[in-house]
């Protein structure tokens, strides 16, 4: 049975409509993999864009050895780095939606418009976090820093929910405006302050291996972003996709 | 087209006349501070001012979730009235307190949580703007708007409270506050009075503003029917 038959279905118990509303969600991020797996732009862009990041602040801050380690520059580096790559794959993963009408086509199937929602988001949480692992190694590398640390990628994970969270519902909005080029880091820098200096905070604590009570404070507003955020983003969803 | 309503001009006047008090009790009835002197009569405007940026930022989120509710054009132009005056007052806000923060803190910017978080809702109006700009379908501007502000209007308090995590050195004057906190002092009553008539005043204002803003945004909404009706 297709997800469109089940969730069609008028009599279905609460179990049948999980499994449809994760199927449906499942298909959402399956498509969105396998599309980036035959033409990786996406992937190779915020990639390339990373790498390019990583040598201007080379420059631009003109780090010698000692304070290229600092636990604060690299944790703010590292999360410049994120968002801005970021930022460019919310806006990339939407727009391809927009673009030839596949968003329409996305909304006329019979599913739960969050299950789309959440599938999005899981998709670009996925290229975020491919990306992260593969800057951080090269980030060790050309700074000679150590990045091997579980905390840091705890942080890495947490942050990276609540950004693209947050980023995925106005990137669906951004896509949508006349200005949609410009529109989506005006938009989102502002409102996603809160988890960059969270982030940035813990990921220093970690580097630095400050006690767990000093970083405690800033992984519970990670958390707690995180929650609030993907629950607003759920609510609202259906008002930003609607026609 | 209907002209303006008579309570409204009332209010007017009344609002133009409080003004002139609140500006004259502020240079005039209130004693000047021992330790900072004039300049610490900035303190009962500014916080007037964020005061009614405050207003202005949670009625735009209120109304945002009454326009998701109810789908009446109705909330949107009440959400951008709000934001429009939120953004002026917000502006007064930042410069009066860098106007004070000049020669008390010795500098005229600091990321303190309050300035952070003043900063942060300036920018997030000004995206909300820009939004709406972008967008010419008025049932999509307005759904979008409304998402906007809400989003927006729960992050400034996770920004407050991640500033809030550093030390912060801005005065608590209201409330249990920090002596320790550069800048702080005692009120006097002569001073509360001023500063609660201040407070009284810019609530006025916001009322007025929101009024007239109001009227506006509806007149504008006639005029944009009246157009399409004209190009049918």
């Amino acid at each position: 049975m297709t997800i469109e038959q089940q969730s069609a279905l008028p009599s279905e118990s609460a179990s049948g409509k999980a499994a449809g509303f994760l199927r449906a969600m499942g298909a959402v991020v399956w498509k969105d993999l396998s599309a980036e797996l035959r033409s990786r732009e996406l992937i190779s862009a915020m990639l390339v864009f990373a790498l390019l990041v990583i040598l201007i602040f080379n420059f631009a801050l003109d780090l010698d050895p000692a304070t290229r380690r600092e636990p604060t520059i690299t944790a703010g580096v590292l999360w410049v780095i994120f968002v801005f790559a970021g930022t460019l794959g919310l806006n990339r993963s939407m727009a391809v939606e927009k673009d030839r009408g596949c968003m329409d086509g996305l909304l006329l199937a019979p599913v739960d418009r969050s299950a789309i929602y959440f599938g999005k988001v899981l998709g670009n949480l996925v290229f975020m976090l491919m990306v992260e692992i593969i800057v951080l190694p090269i980030y060790s590398l050309l700074y000679n820093v150590n990045l091997f640390n579980p905390g840091l990628l705890v942080v890495i994970i947490l942050g990276s929910i609540g950004y693209v969270a947050v980023g995925t519902l106005l990137a669906a909005m951004a896509v949508q405006a006349r200005t949609r080029d410009i529109l989506l880091p005006i938009l989102l820098f502002p409102v996603v302050l809160p988890v960059i200096l969270a982030a940035v905070k813990a990921s220093t604590g970690f580097l630095d291996g400050s006690e767990m009570s000093l970083i405690r404070p800033w992984l519970n507003l990670l958390i707690a972003y995180d929650i609030i955020f993907s629950a607003v983003a759920f609510m609202v969803f259906d008002y930003v996709v609607e026609e | 087209m209907n002209s303006q309503p008579r309570l409204l001009t009332i209010l007017d006047v009344i609002t133009v006349i409080l003004l002139l008090l609140a500006t004259y009790m502020v240079f005039f009835y209130a004693p000047q501070e021992a330790v900072m002197g004039d300049v610490q009569r900035v303190f009962y405007f500014h916080v007037a001012a964020g005061w009614v940026g405050m207003l202005g930022f949670i009625g735009a989120a209120v109304s945002g979730i009454i326009y998701l509710i109810k789908k009446d054009r109705k909330w949107d132009i009440v959400g951008l009235a709000a934001v429009e005056i939120g953004i002026v007052f917000i502006f007064i806000n930042i410069v009066t307190g860098s106007i004070w923060a000049r020669p008390i803190w010795n500098t005229w910017w600091t990321w303190d949580p309050r300035l952070t978080t003043a900063t942060v809702m300036l920018l997030i109006y000004l995206a909300y703007l820009m939004l709406r700009q972008g967008i010419e379908d008025p049932d999509r501007r307005a759904r979008f708007g409304a998402v906007y502000a809400i989003i927006g209007s729960l992050s400034v308090p996770l920004t407050y409270f991640s500033a809030r995590i550093f030390r912060t050195i801005h005065p608590v004057v209201i409330g249990s506050g920090d002596p320790s906190a550069t800048g702080s002092f005692d009120m006097t009553p002569l001073m509360t009075q001023t500063f609660m008539f201040s407070l009284f005043t810019f609530t006025f204002i916001f009322i007025d503003l929101f009024w007239h803003r109001i009227r506006l945004g509806q007149k504008t909404d006639q005029v944009e029917q009246l157009r399409l009706k004209t190009m049918e």
